[in-house]
């Protein structure tokens, strides 16, 4: 299988390579889609040269990044990441699914699925190409490659992200935590896939989730001192190399009360452009509370399914989060494929890829309206802007109910049917 | 929400789409023909009304009144102008000093990519003279521009003339609040290209021009002026610029509200206002000039100078005086009077002009149609083809294409890319190939590149049956299904886009092509629908679109000439987008026509 993700490589770079030399770069890394006030590679450059002038950086309005030292070190890598992130990814589906297949043989072998359920079963064959199809659809993903571009620090965020998606599903809780500490150091929000990795080592230890078990937690306990530790560490680290506290407030502060409504694909700047400012707080609070809020529920939900809770969450993030691009979107898109045997469940997927298809040309037309021909106005922008969300949260919500399905389906048979006898049909209330 | 997750209803709701969708397709497209004619009817229109505030309540007095001046300034021009042999660029920059302005000027030098058979024009160079008025009364931050474009022969001498009257008379006001720039431009619309290229230190059309030594304040607000003659019966407003785009529509209402005040015919698309709209003629008349601007507004060229300012967001029409037959009469000084009185207007407004509607048609000066009444046309032709995507037959085809292992796939890129193919080389080779064509055969560069186009794009139709070929073998039913679907999807898109920036093309495209594309299986009678499919073709379509205009004009044309127009149609295009960087030519080419060729491919699936 090295054979094909070798090609696939070398296919992303010359594409990526050949953009890069168009007159193509420049218009990309100017667009709002792609690029947010987080992640753009000119406020990265302008923060660098603030640096070596011996300014900080987190002075002005222009630089809210943190991985300062990061960067630098990474200066010429970030085009790289990519090709690491799809790595990563491709080998955590390689693992997840031999995980899968072995949990499936031993149900099987126990005996514990309906005898009509047998074709919901996934064959080896069909999950052979899995892993390569992951790794296709992030690296050839017209959202990736925009952003890629772009010179957009977010590929550096998804690359942390499936290094520690990796480093999970191999088992290696140290790692996990610290590269789960580095997420959460460069952006916040990572943070809420604490639960989904603490759910997964918890599942391979073979320890149950119980409140009253002290084996719970004392791994619990373990988990989060890494975590915890490593984020301290980190974020003492870049205090002695800047020598201040100044990007807590201009990165974290930056991320939480979003004070830049440069129009982008999520849904706070129009929002909070139109609103009066003295409810602002009370909103900011309630746009926030999003992304963190349905860790609960889902954790709840989805205690037996880690992997696929990493999956919700890490869309949960890409949609609410306060300054999203297309970069972040396309990395839960990568996962599509590791969910292919729920097409059958799925209900709305064609009319939510037409939604998104139709939004992703629609932006750039509208935005053309707006700024350059001045004919239309922001509102065009933000309708466009809430169809892309909506479509994305149809998605989202299809493939959830889509895997309880199949879930239900495997524990109680595939043909339901009523008290009566008739067909039943499934609603998820 | 309901709707969606219940799966009785859903069925239901599919179960319904799928028995009746012919019959709904039908419907929906003689609704949106039927809606769109509709909205030439003057109680579906509403009347326009000026919504800026500060043009709409201040009133002023136009004292303007040497017209008699002009016009012997006019003839002294054109006296300078035959002596000069082109424009009289020493003459004018003497009489703009003489007039107290700030003048200034800019060579430029533009080689077209073929010769220009219309204007006669290959090696173009030429001089701009601007002369400019510097506000007295605030702190010349922004600006105006009056133009008047110098043609050869003896036309528009009296614009030019008009101009500098203008200048003279306004020069002794105080009342100014921004800057007048008054602009002769040479070469029509390649001037003006580089005028404002200079002005706002760009170059997207690779045009040689020198930098401009003299700037005003930002432009809000620019009016050219064309006039040949003496007196005029009516003057005609046009409005539609680069790439179908409109100015708002307070500029044309100010238009019409002095053309009111001082007793002026006026007319737009040429056509003057009826006052009978419940007759048939009344319809009819209403109806033709909206057709007349959907059908300028769709080719996306500059009607006029003031085109390509609109592209700077600059808001801007061209005042164009018309000397017919008849004998109401109006001399230059009232046109200086209704100048002066625009233009008194818009040195009024506090910030740029974005009170009234961006998107409208015109079925008269005095009613508007605005984009939520005729977006509905679009979407009633638009939502045909997501009917016929939602065919159960091709949603059924989605999900096996997405399924691991599908054929679909690959069989369905090939056509795709060779199709896209086809465009690239329909956009890429017509210019490229002139040298060789001329070399070959006996014709002019300019046939050259058309008759290349033509050829392309016939060459294009010959595709299917190879790539049939290459694929080795039988295309699949499947195949043929899943293409459609992209096929759809991808048309569906793109009109949609297209109808936003340039609603008029959108909807020409969408008559002329959704009937067929909805409806293509490689099933039918082939050399039936092969015929229909070639009529109702991007080329086909524009080749009406020539007859439809030259019929609304009033000057309806024989074959060979309409032949022949289309042919300079075509060559228009591509100079349009070489020149000025207008769309439609690459739209076309490089997207419409790939993917009808798509279509063209379902019907010769094997």
């Amino acid at each position: 299988m090295a054979a094909p993700l070798t090609l696939l490589l070398i296919v992303a770079v010359t594409i990526r390579a050949v953009l890069f030399r168009s007159s193509w770069a420049e218009l990309i890394s100017e667009r709002v889609e792609v690029v947010s006030p987080l992640n753009a590679w000119k406020r990265v450059v302008e923060g660098l040269a603030l640096l070596d002038l011996g300014v900080s950086p987190y002075s002005g309005d222009v630089f809210h990044e943190v991985s300062l030292s990061l960067i630098h070190f990474l200066f010429k890598s970030i085009l790289g990441s990519d090709g690491i992130t799809a790595v990563a990814l491709y080998l955590s589906i390689q693992t997840y699914n031999k995980n899968v297949f072995r949990k499936q043989k031993y149900a099987l072998e126990s005996d514990r699925y309906p005898a009509d359920c047998l074709e919901l079963l996934r064959s080896p064959k069909e999950m052979f190409y899995i892993p390569l199809k992951v790794a296709m659809f992030y690296l050839l993903n017209p959202f990736t490659i925009l952003s890629c571009v772009a010179k957009s620090t977010c590929g550096l965020n998804n690359a942390i992200i499936a290094l520690f998606i990796l480093c999970t599903l191999k088992g290696s809780a140290l790692l996990s935590g610290i590269l789960l500490a580095l997420a959460t150091y460069q952006s916040i929000y990572p943070l809420t896939l604490f639960a989904p990795a603490l759910l997964f080592f918890l599942q391979r230890l073979y320890i149950p989730v119980n409140l009253r078990r002290s084996s719970f937690w004392f791994f619990t306990l373990q988990y989060a001192f890494i975590y915890v530790g490593s984020l301290v560490v980190i974020t003492g680290l870049s205090f002695f190399l800047l020598g201040s506290w100044d990007f807590i407030p201009s990165v974290y502060g930056f991320i939480f009360s979003v004070p830049d409504l440069t129009p982008n694909i999520g849904l706070f700047w129009y929002f909070f452009a139109e609103m009066f400012e003295h409810f602002r707080l009370f909103f900011i609070c309630v746009f926030q509370i999003n992304v963190f809020f349905y860790t609960i529920p889902l954790s709840i939900k989805l205690k037996e399914h880690p992997v696929f809770l990493i999956f919700m969450q890490i869309a949960i993030i890409s949609i609410f989060k306060s300054y999203p691009t297309v970069g972040d979107v396309a990395l839960y898109m990568a996962f599509l494929p590791a969910w292919s045997h729920l097409y059958r469940f799925l209900r709305n997927i064609f009319l939510v890829s037409c939604v998104l298809l139709a939004c992703s040309a629609l932006f750039p037309v509208l935005w053309h309206l707006w700024i350059y021909a001045g004919s239309a106005n922001s509102n065009f922008y933000y309708a466009i802007t809430l169809l892309f969300n909506f479509g994305q949260i149809l998605l989202v919500s299809d493939y959830f109910y889509a895997y309880l399905r199949r879930e239900h389906h495997l524990t109680h048979g595939l043909y339901l049917k009523k008290k009566d006898g008739t067909e039943a049909t499934l609603v998820l209330k | 929400m309901g709707l969606l997750s219940d799966p009785n209803r859903r069925k239901a709701l599919t179960g319904l789409l799928t028995r009746l969708n012919t019959p709904i397709c039908i419907v929906c497209y003689l609704a949106g023909i039927v809606w769109f004619m509709g909205l030439a009817f003057e109680p579906f229109t509403l009347r326009t009304y000026m919504s800026e505030n500060a043009m709409g309540s201040t009133m002023v007095e136009e004292r303007f009144s040497s017209g008699e001046r002009a016009l012997s300034l006019a003839k002294e021009f054109d006296a300078h102008k035959r002596k000069a042999g082109g424009m009289p660029v020493e003459w004018l920059v003497k009489a703009m000093q003489s007039r107290g302005l700030e003048v200034f000027t800019q060579s430029f030098s533009r080689k077209l990519p073929f010769p220009d058979e219309n204007k006669e024009r290959y090696m173009v160079r030429g001089t701009n003279v601007y002369g400019i008025l510097r506000a007295p009364r605030a702190p010349r931050t922004e600006a105006l521009v009056i133009t008047a474009p110098c043609s050869p022969g003896n036309t528009n001498n009296q614009a030019v003339a008009l101009l500098l009257a203008l200048a003279q008379y306004f020069r002794n006001q105080i009342y100014w609040a921004k800057d007048i720039i008054f602009l002769v431009n040479e070469h029509d619309l390649i001037g003006t290209q580089a005028w404002l290229e200079g002005y706002h230190h760009t170059n997207i059309t690779g045009m040689e021009y020198s930098p401009l030594q003299g700037r005003a304040g930002s432009i809000q607000a620019a009016l050219s002026l064309e006039l040949s003659s003496d007196v005029i019966t009516s003057l005609d407003l046009v409005l539609e610029g680069l790439n179908g785009q409109l100015p708002n529509l307070d500029l044309a209402n100010l238009f019409y509200a002095f053309c009111q005040k001082l007793g002026v015919l006026c007319t737009i698309q040429g056509k003057l206002q009826r006052n009978d709209w419940d007759t048939a003629e009344g319809y009819t008349h209403a109806a033709q000039t909206m057709m007349l601007m959907v059908l300028k507004q769709a080719c996306g060229r500059s009607w006029g100078d003031h085109g390509l300012f609109l592209r700077y967001h600059i808001e801007a029409a061209s005042v164009r005086g018309i000397n017919s037959f008849r004998h109401y009469k109006t001399d230059a000084t009232t046109i200086g009077r209704l100048l002066e009185g625009m233009v008194r207007k818009l040195n009024n407004l506090l910030e740029r002009l974005h009170q009234s509607y961006f998107f409208y048609l015109l079925p008269s000066l005095s009613r508007f149609v605005s984009i939520g009444y005729y977006m509905p046309a679009f979407g009633l032709l638009a939502v045909i083809l997501l009917l016929r995507v939602s065919f159960p037959g091709l949603c059924h085809c989605f999900s096996v294409s997405l399924q691991p292992s599908s054929p679909g796939v690959l069989t369905v890129l090939t056509p795709v890319v060779i199709s896209h193919l086809t465009g690239v080389a329909l956009y890429l080779l017509p210019v490229h190939l002139q040298e060789m064509a001329v070399e070959h055969f006996p014709v002019s560069e300019t046939e050259a590149v058309v008759l290349t186009a033509i050829a392309i794009y016939t060459a294009g139709l010959a595709l299917p049956h190879n790539t049939q070929r290459l694929l080795s073998g039988e295309g699949t039913e499947q195949g043929w299904k899943v293409l459609k679907l992209t096929a759809l999807l991808y048309l569906a898109v793109l009109l949609g886009c297209t109808a936003l920036i340039n609603f008029s093309l959108g909807f020409i495209l969408a008559v002329t092509l959704v009937p067929i594309t909805a409806s293509i299986t490689p099933h039918m009678p082939k050399a039936l629908y092969a015929v229909v499919m070639v009529l109702l073709s991007p080329a086909f379509t524009i080749l009406y679109c020539v007859f439809i205009y030259q019929e609304l004009i009033e000057a309806p044309v024989s074959v060979s000439e309409g032949w022949m127009l289309f042919l300079s149609v075509i060559s228009q295009g591509i100079l349009d987008h070489a020149l000025y960087g207008s769309l439609v030519y690459p739209l076309l080419a490089l997207f419409i026509y790939p993917c009808w060729l798509m279509f063209w491919n379902i019907l010769f699936w094997n």
